[in-house]
């Protein structure tokens, strides 16, 4: 039976449906907007019996992951902004060797301390493989309340799909905003997906060691290893692009936004409607991938975007790449912690239309 | 508790951002006034650690320099380095000092380089909202404790006794443990402050002065409540006293 | 149908449980809701603010730019809400601790004296009660027909004795605009 709706915030909900997805081990260290979600593991994983640990830092918390991932657990860690900073060099070693694990970016805004409020300028460190080497991972972006907890619950099973970080990147307004919520309904453990990889329990088999590595110390064998890799990226980009449009069709002008700013631009859209302009909506929901065929084919339609973001302009570029020149695509962001409102972006849209 | 006459020249005068009864505050002011005793407000850098005292550069009035939460002993190390003839205070949160930064100021205490630490322990981390601290007692809630902090079942681990840790230590001079709970206490971890400061102006080196701060807000109790349970919870485990002074002064 | 409220007071004076309560029910009722709390460093004690917006329809963007309702808690919350609220809006003033009413003439000012109110039933603490029953019978966006059933879910068992006094709080609200 599905659960009753209930009112929750943001940050417990991802909380909550990652416990329902099976997290086994849940691992974070301190730091605003996303404190709920710690408080809600560090309560309801010791109530499960389960394994929460207040790291003592966020080095510490990503490695911890990649640890219990290492031996086949679901397994999850939450921060913001300057937290997954210091995470990227433990995500680098996840993706480089093939672990599964959850990665939630309550983002803040930036850069350095920066401030608490609602940002998305974790674009570029988020998509684009934010440690070193050559990797990516998935990276999905909520717009409410229900699609965190939905998201973060199959983040875990696109993880385990296609062995690798998959990450939330929702933000301050989401992670502290509530809304009504349908919870998924709690994973039954033996229907997990068995992992022959994972390091542990080899008693009583007849296999060989496991190895969970990212170390490669031949240079062709590191080369072999990462183009099988981006071979599993190319069939990423086949099956998992998440997207969805409103009212793209009609419109002369559609708004680029993911997230918090993709909830200001369906505002714009719907004020629009009331003065008889056609605007339209395209939200990226899987950021990595990037829904770029979709784009490409609005583009060749004839329409013009204008890419809102809560940044100086990151996903822009994507879109820009997407449209390979054959539309026009321009920008408006608010950064800093502001959040754009519905009549500023759509006095930009009526500028740019002369409308 | 005001124990001293003026307004320090090196504390600003406006009204602190702290809540009723933190001790943020007044161990600013012991600060201050060892700072214009020893009349190096003009060549004083204070590193801002990311904890509830993260504007303490609207309160001092000398340079401040602010590093990545718990990176303070290592950007401190490096102001020193740059600037020997300065004062440099390192200041941090329990949070800051012994769970993130734990690597840095190990470190930096066993160099023994030459700048002061200032620990302000509360037990908590006051800034992000009452999560359980290193430092945070057995048993003593936090919003990651719920239900107390558990070394063993929970796995919690226990209160860390920072001073006596950094003691072990070739490279610490001077280690000592103040309170901010009673006036008698608080001008013992003035005298504290001093020599620490004293030593720094000299060139010895390490120094640090953990004090025991209430954080009435986190803890949930009335300022009044938190000043006793100073008195009644923390001292009892975190003895009060120099734990280590090798500096030459005292050998002499 | 779509009500966009900001409310505003200081912290300690139930402005953020008015807000989950108000969109509690309004879920509980069958509307979409979003409650966002403005969240800063300087938690302790200052200023309490939350956009609200509950609504038959699925909600854009939950921060409340263009009120249709302002909640003014206290005399510091006034201007905030002077310079957002809406041509034509509500703006409900707790005229208890705010004496002078307000500035704007393009909004319909309502003035409910919710401290004077609260401590007549009982409790000065209920005065948002008081607030949101004037607010459900000014906007009819929410009707709170479910909020005793909501307060026992909101209220651990140990307070449930409470329940009745917020209940009243409600009904001198409505009758009080
Ligand atoms: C990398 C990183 N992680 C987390 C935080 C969030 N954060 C800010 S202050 C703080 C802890 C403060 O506690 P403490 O050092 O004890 O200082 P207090 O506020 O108690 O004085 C944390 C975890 C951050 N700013 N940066
Ligand atoms: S939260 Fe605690 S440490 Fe922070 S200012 Fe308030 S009393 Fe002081
Ligand atoms: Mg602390």
């Amino acid at each position: 039976m599905a659960d009753e709706k209930r009112l929750m915030k943001g940050n417990e909900a991802i909380a909550e449906a990652a416990i329902r997805a099976g997290c086994k081990a849940y691992f974070g260290y301190p730091i605003t907007p996303q404190n709920e979600l710690t408080a809600y593991m560090a309560k309801n994983m010791l109530d499960k019996k389960r394994i929460f640990i207040q790291a003592e830092s966020e080095v510490a918390a990503i490695n911890m992951v990649y640890g219990a991932a290492a031996t086949g657990a679901r397994t999850m860690t939450s921060s913001s902004s300057p937290g997954m900073s210091l995470k990227q060099e433990g995500i680098s070693y996840a993706c480089g060797a093939d672990l599964p694990c959850v990665l939630v970016n309550v983002a803040r805004s930036g850069p350095g301390l920066g401030g608490i409020s609602p940002g998305q300028g974790d674009y570029f460190q988020s998509t684009r493989g934010g440690g070193h080497g050559d990797y990516y991972h998935i990276v999905l972006a909520p717009k409410s309340v229900q699609e965190a907890a939905d998201l973060t619950y199959e983040a875990f099973d696109l993880a385990d799909k296609w062995r690798m970080p998959a990450m939330i990147l929702a933000d301050g307004l989401i992670g502290q905003m509530m809304e009504g919520v349908v919870l998924p309904s709690a994973r039954d453990p033996a229907s997990l997906p068995k992992k022959a990889w994972a390091a542990g329990h080899r008693a009583g088999t007849s296999r060989e060691a496991n190895h969970i590595t990212s170390c490669w110390l031949v240079p062709e064998e590191l080369e072999q290893n990462n183009i099988k890799r981006y071979r599993r990226y190319d069939e990423v980009k086949r099956a998992e692009v998440r997207f969805e449009e409103v009212n793209t069709e009609k419109a002369e002008l559609i708004f680029v936004a993911y997230g918090t700013s993709s909830r200001v631009c369906l505002g714009a859209v719907e004020m629009a409607k009331k003065l008889g302009i056609e605007l339209g909506l395209f939200r990226p929901i899987s950021l990595w991938p990037f829904p770029d065929k979709r784009l490409a084919e609005l583009a060749a339609k004839g329409k013009k975007f204008l890419t809102v973001e809560m940044s100086m302009g990151q996903m822009v570029e994507d879109v820009r790449l997407a449209v390979n020149g054959k539309a026009e695509v321009l920008f408006y962001g608010r950064c800093g912690g502001v959040i754009p409102s519905e009549e500023e972006v759509l006095a930009e849209a009526r500028r740019i239309l002369g409308k | 508790m005001e124990l001293i006459y003026g307004h320090p020249k090196s504390l600003k005068p406006i009204q602190t951002k702290y809540c009723p009864g933190c001790g943020h505050g007044v161990i600013h002011r012991l600060i201050c006034e060892v700072i214009d005793e020893l009349g190096v407000q003009d060549r004083s850098v204070i590193m801002n650690p990311v904890g509830c005292s993260i504007w303490a550069d609207l309160y001092f009035d000398f340079d401040s320099v602010q590093v990545p939460h718990g990176r303070t002993p290592a950007g401190a190390t490096a102001v020193k380095r740059m600037l020997p003839d300065h004062m440099v205070i390192c200041y941090q949160g329990d949070g800051d000092l012994a769970a993130i930064g734990t690597a840095e100021i190990i470190h930096a205490a066993n160099r023994g380089e030459k700048f002061t630490g200032i620990f302000v322990n509360n037990a908590i981390y006051g800034m992000t909202g009452g999560q359980m601290a290193p430092t945070t007692l057995v048993g003593q809630k936090a919003t990651t404790a719920p239900y107390g902090r558990d070394p063993i079942e929970a796995g919690m681990g226990y209160p860390i006794r920072v001073c006596e840790l950094l003691a072990t230590l070739g490279g610490t001079k001077y280690l000592a443990r103040g309170s901010v709970d009673s006036p008698a206490n608080i001008r013992k971890t003035r005298q504290y402050i001093k020599k620490a400061f004293e030593a720094q102006l000299r060139g010895e080196g390490f120094g640090m002065v953990e004090i025991l701060s209430p954080c009435p807000t986190n803890w949930q109790m009335k300022p009044g409540e938190a000043v006793d349970w100073v008195k009644s919870d923390m001292i009892p485990f975190y003895p009060l006293g120099e734990i280590k002074n090798s500096l030459e002064e005292a050998a002499k | 149908m779509t009500e966009k409220t900001f409310m505003a007071g200081f912290g300690g004076q139930g402005v953020i449980s008015l807000g989950m309560l108000w969109v509690y029910c309004a879920m509980k009722e069958g509307l979409e809701v979003t409650f966002f709390p403005f969240y800063g460093a300087e938690k302790r004690g200052g200023i309490a603010r939350a956009s609200v917006i509950v609504s038959d329809r699925e909600i854009a963007s939950p921060l409340v730019t263009s009120p249709d309702s302002c909640i003014v808690m206290n005399m510091d919350s006034l201007p905030i809400c002077e310079e957002v609220a809406k041509q034509g809006g509500v703006m409900i003033i707790n005229s208890s601790l705010v004496k002078n009413g307000t500035m704007r003439a393009d909004v319909k000012a309502i003035e409910v004296a919710c401290n004077d109110i609260a401590e007549k039933i009982g409790d000065p603490k209920i005065a948002n009660m008081v607030m949101m029953g004037a607010l459900s019978k000014v906007t009819g966006a929410v009707t709170l027909g479910k909020l005793e059933a909501v307060l026992k879910t909101f209220f651990p068992e140990s307070k449930h004795k409470f329940i009745p006094l917020n209940m009243a709080a409600i009904e001198a609200g409505r009758a009080a605009v």
